[in-house]
């Protein structure tokens, strides 16, 4: 019987050799996500060593600028290591915990995901290994540095497009050779079931701080969130609790990189197709053929050929809308944050700045956007220093 | 099932000897040399071949076959071409032929449209490695409507779903002999007899055994346990080393594996 369906999307197509660990996940899952104790020991850990909740902050300087509608920034580039990850790293270790795992191990991208899982493993005792892309590797050098700091071991990896895909596939890989004390702590809502549902779960705190964060300070509800999407674990999160209240669109922010028009881009909605990837039926970027196509963006982090299931069935049933946000769009984004209210965003969350830079301006003043600010962007001031001609060496 | 004649060739091969299953990627280093390799195999005594279609993240492989996908997709070969060179396989060998692919260029080409198409060229079966029993509903009924085989992959860590997934099961059962992905190992420790054991209380489809196998020494100690011993890096190897010249070498490499069958 298949599981994980979101309308058309999702599943569990993984190889037998896996399943046995994937449906241990999901029992495991089923019965701590009920689990008072188990709920009580999570929201510890993420007040007092991830420091949640993370600040709903009034850019009032960016609103009296762009002239339009009121923008409110979700802090989650505040969490301890920098990024929203920490929240579903948490989770899924703690889960590890329980399910007596002793080693754990995941694809990272910008090395944010990597980072948040080495803390963790460094917090409650894990060894772990995390996958990254060769090209990564060269382009956030210092998250590879801070993994190593912690503990982890980073291999790097050479296949494919050696990007984030690669890192999934590999890290996959290496789950199939041992299975028995090790937990795949998948990045983002994507996968085979149970990891779509499981992430967003734990990254629907962001939602339901958010929501009542906005109705304190506002007394109503925002009428946009905006976030950006590669896999989509941040927009799942940012969006979660807002899906039942139909008034508040929902917008999902994709890498353009070079343009859509162009074959340098990592937009899966616009430019993607229905497919059967990394466990999952969802959009992918592809050929006729079903071959996984080599996508591109500045952020390493939504540099990756798909997107979770959850976000192509609210992109099928209209309640999300996803846009496309160019490198050269998230940069000038990422310069005016920085500038305007003295907030340093990931290249990946100024995607979404990017936007609500463009509609704020054509909303009127008593309306609110909220824009997550998914992580930190120290990590990319290097490569933005190089994206803008000049030679940092980190 | 439409054609059930067709089938029967797949169980046909393990009546009354042990079978030698040759696996390859189309395409590496071209279709015309992979065309002439399985013909080479196929008269090295080979019992069913199973042809790759590449694809650009085969995430149940090791880094051989891997690298034979890429060598094979940067050749421009495409599912259509394979099709192609399958029908000119056709008119001059009834060896059974498998394919081995992953569910996204089955899904994008088409479910029906792809095992249609199958029937045509007369391919028996298919293996498709991220397609577990929970998801293959649809795709074996596809299957069994064109007279394909969907071949059903048991694992070491199969455990308790072992005979779930052998009842079910038509053609071969494709045992994986180890944790992890294809790759030529020097030991296999998974307890087969056990495993086999429990498929056989439940089923009588010939179980045939892959991963990790490349010496005769380890196909006579697999072959005394399974009705059949699956090859597939130990050949690709052959032909990421010896190139458009590795004809010999594989008849030479296929004759003595399959003259170490007990």
């Amino acid at each position: 019987m298949s599981k994980g369906k979101y309308g058309i999307h999702g599943g569990q197509y993984t190889p037998e050799t896996l399943m046995n660990a994937i449906i241990e996940v999901e029992k495991a899952y089923e019965h701590y996500k009920n689990d008072p104790a188990f709920q009580d020991e999570l929201t510890e850990l993420l007040n007092e060593y991830a420091g949640r909740p993370s600040r709903l902050y009034f850019a009032k300087k960016m609103t009296a600028d762009l002239g339009g509608a009121k923008i409110y920034l979700k802090r989650e580039d505040l969490n301890h290591t920098g990024s929203h990850k920490i929240n579903n790293v948490l989770g899924q270790a703690l889960l590890a915990k329980k399910m007596g795992k002793t080693r754990l191990i995941a694809e990272t991208g910008a090395g944010q995901h990597g980072v948040a899982t080495a803390t963790a493993a460094a917090l409650m005792g894990f060894s772990c290994e995390i996958f990254m892309g060769k090209e990564d590797t060269d382009r956030q050098a210092l998250n590879v540095f801070r993994m190593r700091l912690l503990g982890a071991t980073v291999h790097v990896v050479t296949s494919g497009t050696m990007t984030l895909k690669d890192a999934v596939n590999e890290t996959f890989r290496e789950w199939t050779t041992r299975v028995d004390d090790t937990h795949y702590v998948l990045g983002s809502v994507m996968g085979p079931h149970p990891f779509p549902e499981m992430v967003r779960d734990f990254q629907s705190v962001i939602s339901k701080e958010a929501r009542e964060q906005m109705l304190q300070k506002e007394g109503k509800l925002p009428d946009a969130v905006i976030a950006c999407v590669g896999g989509g674990s941040n927009a799942m999160g940012a969006f979660y609790n807002f899906i039942p209240d139909e008034s508040v669109r929902l917008i999902g922010c994709e890498a353009a990189g070079k343009g859509v028009d162009t074959e340098e881009h990592a937009a899966t909605i616009a430019r993607g197709s229905l497919g059967i990837f990394h466990g999952m039926k969802s959009y992918f970027c592809q050929d006729e053929y079903g071959q996984i196509a080599p996508v591109y963006s500045i952020s390493a982090g939504l540099d990756y050929p798909g997107i979770g299931p959850e976000h192509a069935h609210l992109h099928d049933s209209k309640r999300a809308e996803y846009v496309p946000i160019t490198d050269d769009e998230a940069v000038a984004a990422f310069f005016y944050l920085s500038r305007t209210e003295g907030i340093i965003p990931a290249i990946e969350s100024a995607h979404a700045i990017a936007y609500a830079m463009v509609l704020a301006p054509t909303m009127s003043k008593d309306q609110i956007i909220i824009v997550n600010v998914s992580g930190r962007g120290d990590k990319d001031v290097a490569a933005i220093a190089r994206y803008k001609g000049e030679n940092i060496h980190e | 099932m439409s054609n059930p004649n067709k089938v029967n060739q797949i169980s046909k091969i393990f009546a009354d000897q042990k079978a030698f299953i040759a696996f390859l990627t189309a395409g590496d280093p071209s279709l015309d040399k992979t065309e002439e390799f399985i013909l080479a195999m196929a008269d090295a005594g080979a019992d069913l071949i199973e042809i790759g279609i590449p694809f650009s993240d085969p995430i149940a492989e090791g880094p051989v076959i891997e690298a034979a996908n890429e060598r094979a997709l940067q050749v421009g070969t495409t599912t259509d071409k394979i099709f192609a060179m399958v029908r000119r396989i056709r008119a001059k060998t009834a060896i059974p032929l498998v394919f081995l692919t992953y569910m996204n260029p089955i899904f994008v080409y088409g479910g029906e449209r792809f095992f249609a198409t199958c029937e045509e060229v007369g391919i028996n079966g298919v293996i498709i490695p991220d397609l577990p029993f929970e998801e293959k509903g649809e795709i074996r009924e596809l299957a069994g409507s064109h007279g394909l085989d969907l071949i059903t992959l048991i694992a070491p860590t199969s455990q308790d779903r072992i005979q779930m997934l052998a009842r079910d099961a038509t053609g071969f059962i494709y045992l994986v002999s180890s944790l992890g992905v294809t790759g030529v190992r020097s030991e296999i420790k998974t307890d087969l007899a056990a495993i086999i054991a429990d498929i056989r209380q439940v089923s009588k489809t010939p179980v045939a055994v892959g991963f990790g196998i490349a010496t005769p020494e380890q196909a006579t100690t697999i072959s005394k346990l399974a009705d059949g011993v699956i090859v597939g890096s130990a050949i690709v190897r052959i032909i990421a080393e010896h190139g458009p010249a590795a004809t010999p070498i594989l008849s030479d490499y296929v004759r003595r594996m399959k003259a170490a069958l007990v």
